[in-house]
C-alpha cells in the first residue's frame, strides 16, 4: 500500500514554565508510537521560568535532515510575544492556534485561526493552570491528525508521573472535545 | 623497631636507570622517601597493592624511584588523578607525595575537595616553603619576609597554615611533623595509610640550596637543628605565649576521626541498588 | 544470529542521552564531570545509570579535576569518559594532552556552545573544531568524531570509545547545542550486537613488559595497576618502560609512536559520508548539524536541476585528506558552511591548496558560508549560495 507522504513542521510557543517542551517531547512520543519519522528541538534561554520558550517539532512518514522548523503548517502560540514573532513564518495554508485569553491581538493573516481561552479552561475546569500544554496539544492534535490520537494518549500517559496522570488526561479529552465541537461548527 | 636494614629500603626502589635523583644535597625529600617505605614495609603492603601518585615539583619526583605503581601527573592535579584510581579501584592503598606550591596553590582546590569528600588517599606534603623546581619563587607557605626570587624584598603574600586548611576542610586525619623528626614521619605515615578517609601528613622540610642560601639558612645540619628546635609537641607549643609561638610549628596528630569514606559510601548505594524494589 | 538478536527497540532519545547511553553500552564503567550547559544531560544519565550497574560516577569540583580523574581510573584499567562544553573543555585541554602523552585510553565530550568565553551556553556552536585538533600545547594526536544525529550520537559515542581503547588515545566526541538537546526517533540495537573493544591484558612476565612498545600493534596489551606489572606513568617525555628521558632518540621514539598511531591507521579511523556525489557538479561539505541543513539543501537544489552533493566528514580529525582529494578535486565549487569562521574550510583550503595548480584556483573555488550568532545555517541560506555559484 502507498501512502501519501507528508511533512508537518509544528512550533508551540510561549514562556517558559507553560510545559511547552514537554508538550513538544509528548508529541514527538506520539510520533514514534505511529512508527514515524520525528525531530524534536527547543530553544530557550537560560531561566527556567518565564522568558521566550519554543519547541519544534517536525513529523514526516518520509526522510528529512534540517531539525528546526522553518515555515511552520501549524503554530500554536501561548503568548502574544510568540505570536507577533512566529506568526509571520506560518504557511498561508498553516494552522494558528492560539490562546485567546492572555493573546489579545489575533494577527490577521491567511492562515485558519483557532482560538481558545486554553489556560483559562484548565483553571476553571482542571482547577489548575498546569495541564494548560496537555489541553492545547490536545486540541491541535484533533485539529490537525499529525498523529493518531490513540498513541498521543499513550504518550501522555507514559510522560507523566502518577500523581498528574488523571489531571494530564482529562486535561487531553478536554482539548480533544473542543476541537470536536470547533470541527464540527466548521463542517457545518 | 626501628631499625629496618637499608636492605629492606633497596627492595621498593627501582634500580635501574633512575639514580641518581634529582635532588640536591642537603634535601629533605629523601628523609621523607625514606619514612614513607618504612612505613608501607612495616604494614607489610604488597607493592602491588601500593599506587604512587604525584604532580609537579621536587617531591613530586618521588613515585619514579620507588617500584609501586606509579603516576607522574600535572602540576596540581595528583590529588585528583588519584581519586580516579582509588575510586576505580577501592582495594588499592593510594599516597599522594606533593609539595606546598603543588598542593595548596595551583592544586588548592582539589586539596579541599578530597579532603571534603573524605576519599581514602594518604597525602604526603612535603612542605619546604619554596617552588624549588623551577628555582626559588615564593609559595603560600613562603614566611612572611622570606625571601624568594620573586619576592626579592620579602614575602608579603599572607600564608597558609596547611593543616589548619585541612581541618577546615573536612579532612579526618591531619598530622605534621617535620623531616629531622624522621621516626616520627615513619610513625605518622603508618599511621595515615591505616586511616579510612582522606589523611594528610605535613612534613615541614628544608631546601638549603634555594631557600637556605636566599635566606641565609645556613648548612643543611643547620636547618635540620632549626626543626628540631622550632618544630614542637602540641602540647608544648600549647604552652607557649602568643609572642614565643611566632617562630614555632606545632607538630602532632591534630585529628583523627572515623567518619563514612567516599568509596565505601558509593559501594553501599550500588548495593542498596541492587536490592528487588519490593523488599 | 538468533531473531531476537537483531531486533531494535523504537524509542524517541535526546543527542545527549544517545551519547551517554551508547558509551555505556560500549562498557563506559567510569565517569568524571562537572555540570555545564548543554552538556549536563550525559552527566545526569551517568549518575543514574551507573551506579545500578556497578559503575563509577563522580561529580568532580571542576573539569580539570574531571579529566585528571578519568585518566586515573584508566591507567586503573577503566573504560572512562568525561563530557563537558566550551569553558570546560578548554580547561580540560591540559589534561587531554596528558592522556595523550601518557597513552591512557579515555573519551572526552565537547557539546558545543557559542563561545568565546561563556558565550551563548544555550545555542550551537561548531567554533571548537580547530580546538578539539590543536587545544593541548605540543604535537599531540587527535581523533576526534561528530556525528549528525541522534542515532549516530549513540554509534559515534561506542565508535569513540573503541578507537580510544585501540589506539590508546584521549579520543575527543564533539556534538553541539542542538544536536545535544534535540530528540529523535532512534533504533537502539541488541546489546549483544554492538561491536565492543575490550582492552587486552599482557600475558608475558612483568620484568619484560614495556608500557610503551617502539613498534606496537594495535590494539595491544596493556597492564593496568594493581596487576603486577608496576609501571611508571610521567607526562614527561619518557622511554619503552614510562621512565622520563632527556635523550633525542628516544624522544623522537616516543614522538613517532603518537605520530604514527593515527597515520599508520588513517583509514580504519576516518569515516565520511558522501551524498549525492556522483554526478555533482558543486559539493558541499559540511559536519554535525549544519550538514542537516547542507543535506536538504542539495534535495531542494535537484529539484531545480542543479546537480550538488554533500560530503560530511563523521570523522574531523585527522582530517580526511585523501577523501577529499577523490571527491571533491574535480568540484567547480566546495561550499562549506559552518558555525564559525572558517575552521573547517580553511582545513579544507590546506588540502586542496596542495593540489589545485595556480590556474586551476583562478576557475575554483572554496566557499566559506559562516554562522556565529547562535543561530543554525539554514537549507534556504546554503541554497542561495549554490544558486550563486551555479
Amino acid at each position: 500500500m502507498k501512502t501519501k507522504k507528508f511533512k508537518k513542521e509544528i512550533r508551540l510557543s510561549g514562556s517558559g514554565g507553560q510545559g511547552l517542551i514537554t508538550a513538544g517531547i509528548i508529541l514527538a512520543r506520539a510520533a514514534v508510537i505511529d512508527k514515524i519519522n520525528v525531530t524534536q528541538t527547543q530553544s530557550y534561554g537560560p531561566e527556567s521560568r518565564g522568558g521566550a520558550s519554543r519547541a519544534d517539532v517536525i513529523i514526516s512518514n518520509d526522510e528529512f535532515y534540517y531539525p528546526e522548523a522553518v515555515n511552520f503548517d501549524v503554530l500554536l502560540a501561548l503568548t502574544q510575544e510568540a505570536c507577533d514573532k512566529f506568526a509571520v513564518d506560518l504557511k498561508d495554508e498553516g494552522i494558528l492556534i492560539i490562546d485567546n485569553s492572555i493573546v489579545k491581538n489575533t494577527p490577521k493573516m491567511e492562515s485558519e485561526i483557532y482560538e481558545h481561552p486554553f489556560t483559562e479552561i484548565a483553571r476553571k475546569k482542571l482547577g489548575s493552570e498546569l495541564p494548560t500544554n496537555i489541553l492545547s496539544l490536545g486540541f491541535l492534535v484533533k485539529i490537525t491528525g499529525v498523529v493518531s490520537e490513540h498513541s498521543l494518549k499513550t504518550a501522555v500517559g507514559n510522560s507523566m508521573k502518577p500523581q498528574f496522570k488523571d489531571m494530564n488526561m482529562k486535561a487531553l479529552k478536554l482539548g480533544i472535545k473542543l476541537a470536536e465541537v470547533d470541527i464540527k461548527n466548521n463542517g457545518a | 623497631m626501628s631499625n629496618i636494614p637499608q636492605k629492606q629500603i633497596h627492595k621498593y626502589l627501582r634500580h635501574d636507570k633512575k639514580f641518581p635523583h634529582v635532588w640536591c644535597p642537603g634535601c629533605s625529600n629523601g628523609i621523607v622517601l625514606g619514612a614513607t617505605i618504612r612505613a608501607i614495609a612495616e604494614l607489610g603492603y604488597e607493592k602491588d597493592e601500593v599506587a604512587m601518585v604525584s604532580g609537579i615539583g621536587c617531591s613530586s619526583r618521588m613515585p619514579v624511584y620507588v617500584d609501586f605503581n606509579t603516576l607522574h601527573s600535572l602540576h596540581g592535579r595528583a590529588i585528583a588523578y588519584a581519586t580516579g584510581v582509588k575510586f576505580f579501584k577501592p582495594e588499592m592503598k593510594v599516597v599522594v607525595v606533593t609539595g606546598d606550591g603543588d598542593a595548596t596553590a595551583i592544586g588548592g582546590n582539589h586539596f579541599i575537595h578530597a579532603a571534603r569528600r573524605n576519599i581514602d588517599i594518604t597525602v604526603i606534603l612535603i612542605n619546604n616553603n619554596i617552588y624549588g623546581m623551577t628555582g626559588g619563587q615564593y609559595s603560600p607557605t613562603t614566611p612572611d619576609g622570606a625571601r624568594a626570587t620573586t619576592a626579592p624584598y620579602g614575602n608579603i603574600d599572607r600564608t597558609f597554615d596547611i593543616c589548619k586548611l585541612a581541618i577546615g576542610a573536612g579532612a579526618t586525619f591531619v598530622a605534621r611533623t617535620s623531616a629531622y623528626h624522621a621516626q616520627e614521619s615513619k610513625l605518622f605515615i603508618s599511621k595515615a595509610l591505616e586511616h579510612k578517609g582522606f589523611s594528610l601528613v605535613e612534613i615541614v622540610s628544608s631546601c638549603p640550596v634555594i631557600f637556605g642560601r636566599l635566606n641565609k639558612k645556613g648548612s643543611p645540619a643547620d636547618m635540620l637543628k632549626d626543626m628540631k628546635d622550632n618544630v614542637i609537641t602540641e602540647k608544648k607549643y600549647n604552652e607557649l605565649s602568643e609572642d614565643e609561638k611566632a617562630d614555632k610549628i606545632p607538630r602532632g596528630i591534630f585529628v583523627e576521626e572515623q567518619v563514612p569514606e567516599f568509596t565505601a559510601t558509593y559501594t553501599d548505594l550500588v548495593q542498596s541498588l541492587q536490592k528487588p524494589k519490593d523488599e | 544470529m538468533a531473531k531476537n538478536e537483531t531486533k531494535t527497540k523504537s524509542v524517541l532519545m535526546q543527542g545527549n542521552e544517545a551519547i551517554a547511553r551508547g558509551a555505556l553500552a560500549a562498557g563506559v564503567n567510569f565517569f568524571a564531570g562537572y555540570p555545564i550547559t548543554p552538556s549536563t544531560e550525559i552527566a545526569e544519565i551517568c549518575s543514574v545509570e551507573m551506579p545500578k550497574m556497578g559503575r563509577k560516577f563522580i561529580q568532580m569540583e571542576d573539569e580539570i579535576s574531571s579529566m585528571a580523574a578519568i585518566v586515573g581510573a584508566s591507567l586503573a584499567g577503566a573504560k572512562s569518559m568525561t563530557a563537558t562544553s566550551g569553558p570546560g573543555f578548554s580547561l580540560m585541554a591540559e589534561g587531554m594532552g596528558y592522556a595523550k602523552m601518557v597513552e591512557a585510553p579515555c573519551v572526552v565530550v565537547n557539546v558545543m556552545r557559542g563561545g568565546p568565553s561563556t558565550g551563548l551556553p544555550t545555542k550551537p556552536s561548531q567554533a571548537d573544531i580547530m580546538q578539539a585538533r590543536w587545544g593541548t600545547h605540543g604535537d599531540a594526536p587527535s581523533i576526534t568524531l561528530y556525528p549528525n544525529s541522534v542515532m549516530e550520537s549513540y554509534e559515534l559515542a561506542i565508535r569513540a570509545v573503541n578507537l580510544a581503547e585501540k589506539y590508546r588515545t584521549c579520543v575527543t566526541l564533539l556534538s553541539d547545542e542542538v544536536l545535544g538537546h534535540m530528540r529523535e526517533r532512534i533504533e537502539i540495537p541488541n546489546l549483544k550486537t554492538i561491536k565492543v573493544v575490550d582492552r587486552v591484558k599482557p600475558t608475558i612476565p612483568p620484568e619484560w613488559y614495556k608500557h610503551y612498545p617502539e613498534n606496537p600493534k594495535y590494539p595491544m596489551p596493556l597492564a593496568s595497576f594493581g596487576e603486577g606489572y608496576r609501571f611508571h606513568v610521567t607526562g614527561l617525555a619518557h622511554d619503552a618502560k614510562g621512565f622520563p628521558t632527556n635523550k633525542a632518540s628516544e624522544t623522537a621514539v616516543m614522538m613517532e609512536r603518537l605520530r604514527n598511531k593515527i597515520r599508520h591507521n588513517i583509514d580504519d579511523i576516518i569515516q565520511i559520508e558522501s551524498f549525492m556525489m556522483e554526478d555533482a557538479k558543486i559539493a558541499i561539505f559540511a559536519a554535525g548539524i549544519t550538514s542537516r541543513a547542507a543535506k536538504e539543501a542539495v534535495l531542494m537544489a535537484r529539484k531545480k536541476g542543479i546537480r550538488v552533493g554533500m560530503l560530511r566528514p563523521l570523522t574531523i580529525w585527522p582530517f580526511p585528506d585523501e577523501a577529499i582529494k577523490k571527491y571533491l578535486c574535480d568540484k567547480k565549487a566546495i561550499i562549506v558552511p559552518e558555525l564559525n569562521e572558517g575552521q573547517l574550510s580553511k582545513a579544507m583550503k590546506r588540502v586542496m591548496g596542495a593540489i589545485w595548480s595556480y590556474e586551476l584556483r583562478k576557475s575554483k573555488n572554496i566557499i566559506g558560508l559562516n554562522k556565529n550568532n547562535g543561530e543554525l545555517i539554514n537549507p534556504e541560506e546554503i541554497l542561495k549560495v549554490i544558486k550563486e555559484v551555479k
